[in-house]
């Protein structure tokens, strides 16, 4: 984990934000016609950020690897969906706070159960749970099948009688999402700076030197687990609001591997790495969709890829560039991702060579 | 329910059970020795289904494109170790898991491109392309039967070998202590392109033997990788005798949790999961 960035983090992070956050004044001149299209991806690459964000908490941070987090994302869609009145607007001021409590209280069901489990054991069970969910809610009746819930209205944001933000105008939404992550990163990066951060930091270290020293570890995972499960719940229904629907596969285990790809492009517990992964990884997709029909092709090899070669992401080259590493030891080679300190007194064994 | 019904019914949970053992305890060898999560378990389970259709298509006889699968299923497996998996072996999960995520993109859209998205059947071979009666509207196909004989030879094949070989005391080991295996002169070079080799063929071999029984679709690796992972999972991940045990108990929960159940039969088995791991977080044998 970074404790401090490099100044040329913080200059890339300001320049990304102001390039973003002006689209709509520069969009019309380079997109011309294509531009709404263009804002509307952008606001859906704005909120998968925030959902990579959310699970760079427990994968970089606190060093879970979570292969079930799209059940939060699906959640807080569904949650919007099943919620909303049928021919009505619903309020945010409710709304944000239910999908939060329901995250919650299912982050803190799961997370009791899968908190006990370690490393693959750890994989495996969030994968299935994150299948339960998926299975109920593509059988269920009342949540629509397979085909999945519309959201005829999405909530608004007013003040009595007078609205804040129309949430309906494309513009407004895409500037409330990124609000959203504004803030969720700064929350984030506060949080992995406190008190709290360095003990999950410790455990992502050690976690038996943790316990030996007096944490509950298993305490401190499970309120990271509903923390992160609440940010990706929050991601997961400004995704509804902007495609207009809850669908099952924004519960599959298909959604988690990208979200965890995103993570990966982007360098993880960085915080700010999963934000540049889960552009990239939009750009790309947009890139391969418009080449050819078998894009998950050249996705897949894009994935292969960026394990083999970029392990530590694009994050890992800003912060520590090629061209400004000293000539590294064939240890360090072998495992460019490794930058905890070695557990035991001794390297591991090689391999005996045939 | 009565009894001819239940008794059809049990033979169909043993049936799933023992083609879920052959698929999981693949994925639980190359994890117990390996350190591997293969989640292209699946596919490949999807590309034996579809080769055999594919060759008994061309050659108009399933056991000659059986024989034919078989080897192009373990050099699959051997290239796959090779390119990829062996540089992946000092890194953590995450990666493992990314890597094969990425690969079942790739093999999902080379079986696209190379047999497109339709439905395809393989039609059962003879001379099983029969039917026991069991009572007056009750029949039992025979090659559910001689799946089933198959699927235990093979179980009994892996534990003969598991117990009674110089390889299968290298593999307990392998398991138990991967570092002391290698410290001890054994080529877990060699070990390893053996057991994913082994591993992809099984659970290719399942999807060729299955393929009359199921229909042949694009996405059917996806579930059945999920469901043998809840199987591993129960059954304690490395162990063979927790995949036999738990692939048949998943099994049976499945069929009868569909015939009983069928509100909630997709959830059984996770449920299942959800109460073992409460009781032993580690699996049922490990």
């Amino acid at each position: 984990m970074l404790h401090r960035y490099p100044k040329r983090v913080a200059i890339i992070m300001l320049v990304l934000l102001a390039t973003v956050a002006t689209f709509p004044l520069w969009g019309p001149a380079v997109f011309g016609s294509q531009s709404d299209f263009m804002l509307e991806k952008l606001t859906l690459m704005v909120i998968l950020a925030l959902f990579a964000m959310s699970l760079d908490l427990l994968v970089g941070i606190v060093g879970l690897v979570s292969l079930g987090h799209a059940l939060f994302f699906g959640l807080g869609a569904y949650t919007l969906a099943l919620a909303s009145p049928e021919f009505d607007a619903a309020s945010m001021w409710w709304m944000l706070p239910l999908v939060m409590l329901v995250a919650a209280v299912a982050a803190l069901v799961v997370g009791l159960l899968v908190i006990r489990t370690k490393g693959i054991f750890f994989i495996m069970t969030t994968l299935a749970f994150g299948q339960m969910l998926y299975y109920l809610i593509s059988t269920a009746p009342f949540a629509g099948g397979t085909d999945g819930v519309f959201i005829m209205f999405r909530p608004t944001l007013t003040a009595g009688e007078t609205m804040l933000l129309d949430l309906d105008n494309p513009q407004s939404f895409f500037y409330f999402c990124l609000a959203m992550l504004v803030v969720g990163f700064l929350f984030l990066r506060w949080l992995t700076r406190s008190y709290f951060g360095q003990v999950l930091d410790g455990i992502h270290d050690n976690e038996h030197r943790m316990q030996a020293l007096g944490y509950a570890t298993n305490g401190y995972k499970l309120v990271a687990f509903v923390i992160a499960g609440v940010l990706a719940a929050i991601a997961g229904m400004l995704a509804a609001m902007q495609y207009g629907f809850a669908n099952p596969a924004q519960l599959g285990w298909h959604t988690s591997g990208e979200v965890l790809m995103m993570l990966i492009l982007g360098g993880m517990g960085t915080i700010f790495g999963p934000i540049l992964g889960a552009f990239a990884y939009e750009i790309l997709l947009y890139t391969y969709e418009h080449l050819t029909v078998h894009w998950p092709i050249l996705m897949g090899l894009t994935i292969i890829a960026a394990v083999l070669v970029l392990p530590r992401g694009i994050a890992g080259v800003i912060t520590d560039p090629p061209w400004r590493r000293k000539a590294t030891s064939a240890e360090e080679e072998e495992t460019p991702d490794d930058r905890r300190p070695r557990r035991g007194p001794l390297p591991r064994a090689r391999r005996v060579k045939p | 329910m009565d009894l001819a019904f239940f008794g059809v019914q049990l033979l169909n949970g043993l049936q799933y059970g023992l083609l879920l053992f052959l698929i999981a305890s693949g994925l639980t060898l190359i994890f117990g020795i390996m350190g591997i999560i293969n989640l292209a378990h699946g596919a490949m389970y999807m590309i034996g289904a579809y080769l055999v259709w594919d060759l008994t298509m061309r050659l108009g006889n399933f056991w000659l494109a059986i024989v034919i699968a078989i080897p192009i299923a373990v050099a699959l497996g051997l290239v796959i170790e090779r390119l990829f998996l062996d540089t992946l072996y000092k890194r953590d999960h995450l990666y493992q898991v990314l890597l094969t995520f990425g690969l079942i993109l790739v093999i999902n859209e080379a079986q696209r491109i190379i047999w497109g998205g339709d439905v395809h059947s393989v039609a059962i071979p003879a001379p099983f392309d029969a039917s026991l009666q069991l009572t007056d509207n009750l029949q039992y196909s025979v090659y559910r039967l001689f799946v089933m004989g198959v699927c235990l030879a093979l179980a009994g094949v892996i534990y003969w070998v598991i117990r009674h070989t110089r390889l299968g005391i290298i593999i307990r080991a392998g398991a138990v202590n991967r570092d002391m295996v290698e410290g001890l002169g054994i080529n877990v070079r060699t070990l390893f392109t053996l057991i994913f080799s082994v591993g992809v063929a099984l659970t290719a071999f399942a999807g060729m033997i299955a393929a009359p029984l199921t229909s042949i679709t694009p996405g059917m690796g996806d579930s059945i990788l999920i469901t043998c992972f809840v199987v591993v999972v129960i059954g304690g991940i490395g162990s063979i005798k927790g995949a036999f045990w738990g692939a048949i108990l998943i099994g049976m929960a499945e069929t009868f949790g569909s015939v009983l159940i069928p509100s909630i039969a997709s959830m059984v088995i996770y449920l299942i999961m959800a109460a073992v791991l409460l009781v032993k977080p580690r699996g049922l044998f490990a």
